[in-house]
């Protein structure tokens, strides 16, 4: 079964970090990266912008506003497809993501969600 | 048309998802004693099948993989421990002593392993809930969305329970070992109390319109089989032949709309012969260590029933004795309801109400559904029709389930 795991992270205080800081949290965050690769069950990793645009239905015309959907500190800045046996082997895989594991004051967390059953 | 690799991977998964159900249990068992971390094995595990689908379209599958799984394991334990190292120094330690330890013994201890699996997921330290997910999910190797379906939970709850549970197992630092003598009743006692628990989920749900629910009752009778297997303990067996002389008339338990059919109007044509002969087997057995108790009484009373050519020939003298026999092993006043209506069947109708009435007025089971249902069905083949009609009125307010409910309802409408 498929796994998609959004990353969440608080946008001003990401963007406040300098050069320096970011890369040292950059450097922190491939020990962990790698290693979640290295379970052969990783199948997809995107960072993600900040900048969005949002579109509503309105007849044949969608309505289109700058900015996500819903306004919360907390963006997801990055995804990650993962292939697991069942939820708890996704959180055990998820757990190895970089915003699992360090990051907490910058607001990061992930989230896990099933792929594939349509609602109805 | 799929090329021929295509079309080999696709064979090598459909192999492996059949040696995951059949030996991933007894593998990460193995890991778990050799890494000393349940977390732990459970990564070697899953990276050990990972290693298989990368590795054997071009080495073939090792003769014996489920050693190849564990040796596999085992490295890639290892090869994990040293990455994190890096991270934290603390580890190395932990690598040096597993390391030293070297290359697996022979896999006879491999039977072992999978008891102590059993024993921890069942500790006294976890609640009865968090035992049975645990024990769904890492003896009996279902998924956490097929358990939280079983037992009508969303999966996130099922999930966070189980992660809970082992984190609870490692702050105790509960060891994975087979319980001392002394201890062993009182350990055993609750891995059969969760087996319990998982068969009458199942065979309760059973006569629920969800169909795709896992068969809880058949998980519940494996491990049972599992558990006598490895620790042959009188009263596992008892258990075990409650289980496959329940499960044997399940199939007449209900009518073809769902209603609950009574086992003196169950066909018997259609009950399990093959599992009742094995359940009496067993029960014969457990009966003759004189070790037995609660399980193997109420197996060898479910025996009775079952071997009964019809429900007039059954042997309700046995049942009484039976039920006397239960009443000290663990009294209780369901018990002694049942043994109300064993006596009813067996010294006549009166007898049995008085009983059951003398209960009723003591209070304890004054709003349990099946008591005032008893009392309603001896006072309608008595001919005691007002009594009867307010013990249905008062079972029918308490009763939850449908299918009881039903029955409950037609059993009064013959009243009249």
């Amino acid at each position: 079964m498929k796994y998609l795991c959004l990353a969440y992270g608080d946008q001003k205080k990401m963007e406040k970090l300098t050069k320096e800081q970011f890369a040292e949290l950059f450097a922190r965050c491939q020990a962990f990266d790698a290693e979640m690769r290295a379970t052969g069950q990783y199948l997809q990793g995107e960072s993600l912008e900040w900048d969005c645009v949002t579109l509503r239905p309105n007849g044949a015309k969608p309505i289109v506003s700058d900015g996500p959907f819903v306004e919360t500190k907390e963006k997801v800045g990055g995804l990650v497809v993962i292939e697991a046996r069942d939820l708890n082997d996704a959180i055990r895989v998820a757990s190895l993501h970089p915003a699992a594991r360090v990051g907490a004051e910058l607001g990061w967390a992930i989230e896990i969600r099933p792929i594939g059953t349509c609602h109805q | 048309m799929p090329t021929r690799d295509a079309n080999d991977a696709l064979i090598l998964r459909e192999r492996l998802d059949v040696l995951w159900r059949a030996e991933s249990r007894r593998v990460l068992a193995t890991l778990i004693r050799l890494l000393g971390d349940f977390d732990l094995a459970e990564e070697a595990l899953a990276a050990a099948f990972v290693t298989a689908l990368e590795t054997w379209p071009d080495t073939g599958e090792p003769a014996h993989p489920r050693a190849w799984l564990v040796s596999t394991g085992r490295h890639k334990a290892l090869d994990l421990l040293r990455t994190r190292t890096r991270l934290d120094a603390s580890l190395g330690r932990l690598v040096e002593r597993l390391d030293r330890a070297g290359e697996p013994r022979e896999f006879d201890e491999i039977e072992d392993d999978r008891l102590c699996l059993v024993f921890a997921c069942c500790h006294p330290v976890l609640a009865r809930e968090a035992q049975v997910a645990l024990t769904l999910r890492e003896v009996c190797g279902l998924t956490t969305e097929e358990i939280a379906r079983a037992l009508l939970c969303g999966a996130p709850t099922i999930a966070q329970r189980i992660v809970r549970a082992k984190a609870r197992l490692r702050e105790e630092r509960v060891t994975y070992q087979v319980p001392s003598r002394a201890e062993l009743p009182a350990r055993l006692d609750a891995v059969l109390s969760v087996i319990y628990l998982v068969f009458n989920e199942g065979y309760l749900a059973s006569s629920g319109p969800d169909l795709v629910r896992v068969d809880l009752s058949s998980e519940a009778i494996r491990l049972a089989r599992v558990v006598v297997e490895l620790c042959p303990e009188p009263e596992a067996e008892g258990l075990l032949a409650l289980l496959l002389l329940h499960d044997a008339r399940r199939a007449s338990r209900s009518g073809s709309d769902g209603e609950l059919v009574l086992i003196e109007d169950q066909d018997r044509g259609s009950w399990n012969r093959a599992q009742i002969a094995e359940g009496g087997q067993r029960v014969a057995r457990a009966i003759s260590s004189r070790r037995f108790g609660a399980y193997t009484l109420q197996a060898a009373i479910a025996a009775v029933h079952a071997e009964a050519p019809d429900a007039a020939a059954t042997d309700w003298e046995e049942i009484v004795a039976l039920y006397d026999l239960l009443l000290v092993a663990a009294p209780s006043p369901v018990v002694e309801l049942n043994r109300a209506m064993a006596v009813a069947e067996h010294e006549g109708l009166e007898r049995g109400l008085a009983i059951v009435e003398n209960l009723l007025a003591r209070g304890e089971l004054a709003n349990y559904h099946l008591a005032h249902a008893a009392r309603a069905d001896l006072c309608r083949r008595l001919g005691r029709r007002a009594d009867a009609r307010a013990s249905y009125v008062r079972a029918l307010e308490l009763a939850r389930g449908e299918p009881e409910r039903r029955l409950l309802q037609r059993r009064m409408s013959e009243l009249d």
